[in-house]
């Protein structure tokens, strides 16, 4: 059980990465696996078999590029329409990506080991990553990181396994509201996401109105024109909705000054 | 137009190039780039508003889809049970304020006693 002397900075980093595994025990974790649950329910429903769903959760880690990812597949869309639908339900790994490493690293972090943690960003260990990390040293920070995202992604491969091969098996009903998860925990969690960001509210409900109209007119390419149409009309709206209440903001302004110099009976 | 779908080759390689490519590629290129960019864009900029408002409506597509044209034993349900079951389940969910675990549980239930009902 004795290291070195000299490599004491090797053993109080796996230190670091056995305490971060252990964070893995909370309930935002516990949620991601109901959410998981629901996803090999879906996979075995839409015909993606066993290994393929397993790897998909280790490959991609996304889930709602998982759900679109299998929903292409169901709809028969060719390899690149699919890529690029999935890419855009992806894009938003970059900012947070962004946003996220130069809390995890040290100056003496290798590049490789950034590349190497940056695949288990997904919503849940960059919400993790945003608010624990900074209250730990420097030198802690990627190792625990690495050990509860590694964790959470390891446990969520065997929860798509176990969920995919229990669908067969379940009586109709449990696996039908197996399916069903997937869709209301995105809802919810996108929704309350969105909390101060009325754009992707909107982007949220304008794209499920959108749905059923890109359905009639091409089933193929139903997600693309979705998130296109959607997207852009709610991003308009967005901007529109912005400047009216950066004009609200001014004359509030300009009231409370006026309030404060005794204009308004008060 | 059919194209190159994920059964479009009848060979063992071609779904795991299919999930390769549309899957893990379409989603490490963003954290790579992410990493290889990291402390330049802001979350303020307009671009990324527009791409994240794009994102959104794409997984908005996603979640309707599964409700309106699921397929498996879900086909099977009652399209009314399938719309009435998750706006019971928001409705709890604002009225919990915001919890997510009793949304998903309000429409869970309403779902399955729903379907022993029959409708």
């Amino acid at each position: 059980m004795t290291l070195p002397a000299e490599f004491p900075s090797e053993r109080s980093s796996a230190r670091w990465f056995v305490a971060g595994m252990g964070a893995f025990f909370s309930l935002p974790a516990f949620i991601l696996m109901a959410a998981f649950t629901g996803f090999g329910g879906l996979a075995h429903a839409s015909g993606v078999t066993l290994a393929q769903s397993v790897a998909m959760s280790g490959l991609i880690w996304a889930l709602p590029s998982m759900v679109v990812l299998v929903g292409a597949i169901k709809a028969g869309t060719p390899l690149l329409a699919t890529a690029i639908a999935v890419s855009l339900s992806a894009v938003r790994l970059m900012p947070m990506t962004m946003a996220l490493i130069p809390i995890v690293r040290d100056e003496k972090t290798p590049k490789w080991l950034l590349y190497w943690i940056s695949h288990f960003i997904a919503v849940t260990a960059w919400v993790f990553g945003m608010t624990k990390l900074p209250d730990l040293p420097r030198r802690a920070r990627a190792p625990y990181f690495a050990g509860f995202c590694m964790t959470l992604t390891t446990v969520n491969m065997g929860v798509t396994a176990v969920s995919w091969l229990a669908s067969a098996a379940l009586p109709p009903v449990a696996a039908v509201a197996l399916v069903l998860l997937t869709p209301l925990y995105f809802i919810l969690s996108l929704w309350r996401a969105a909390e101060r960001a009325p754009t992707d509210r909107m982007a949220l409900v304008i794209g499920m109105a959108v749905t059923p109209v890109a359905h009639h007119l091409s089933p193929q390419f139903t997600l693309l024109a979705t998130g296109l149409v959607g997207g852009t009309t709610a991003f308009i709206l967005g901007r529109a909705l912005d400047r009216r209440r950066t004009a609200g903001a001014a004359t509030n302004a300009a009231a409370d000054l006026s309030a404060d110099l005794g204009g308004e009976g008060r | 137009m059919s194209g190159l779908s994920f059964t479009a080759i009848d060979a063992w390689w071609w779904p795991w190039v299919f999930i390769l490519v549309a899957g893990w590629l379409a989603n490490d290129m963003w954290r790579f780039l992410g990493v290889a960019f990291s402390g330049r864009l802001t979350e303020a900029s307009p671009i990324f508003t527009y791409v994240k408002a794009v994102a959104t409506a794409l997984v908005a597509g996603v979640i309707a889809q599964l409700i309106l044209y699921p397929t498996g034993d879900l086909a099977a349900t009652s399209p009314w049970l399938r719309l009435a079951s998750p706006a019971i389940g928001f409705a709890a969910f604002r009225l919990a304020r915001q919890h997510i675990f009793v949304g998903v549980a309000a429409a869970e239930a309403a779902f399955v006693l729903g379907w022993w009902a029959g409708v």
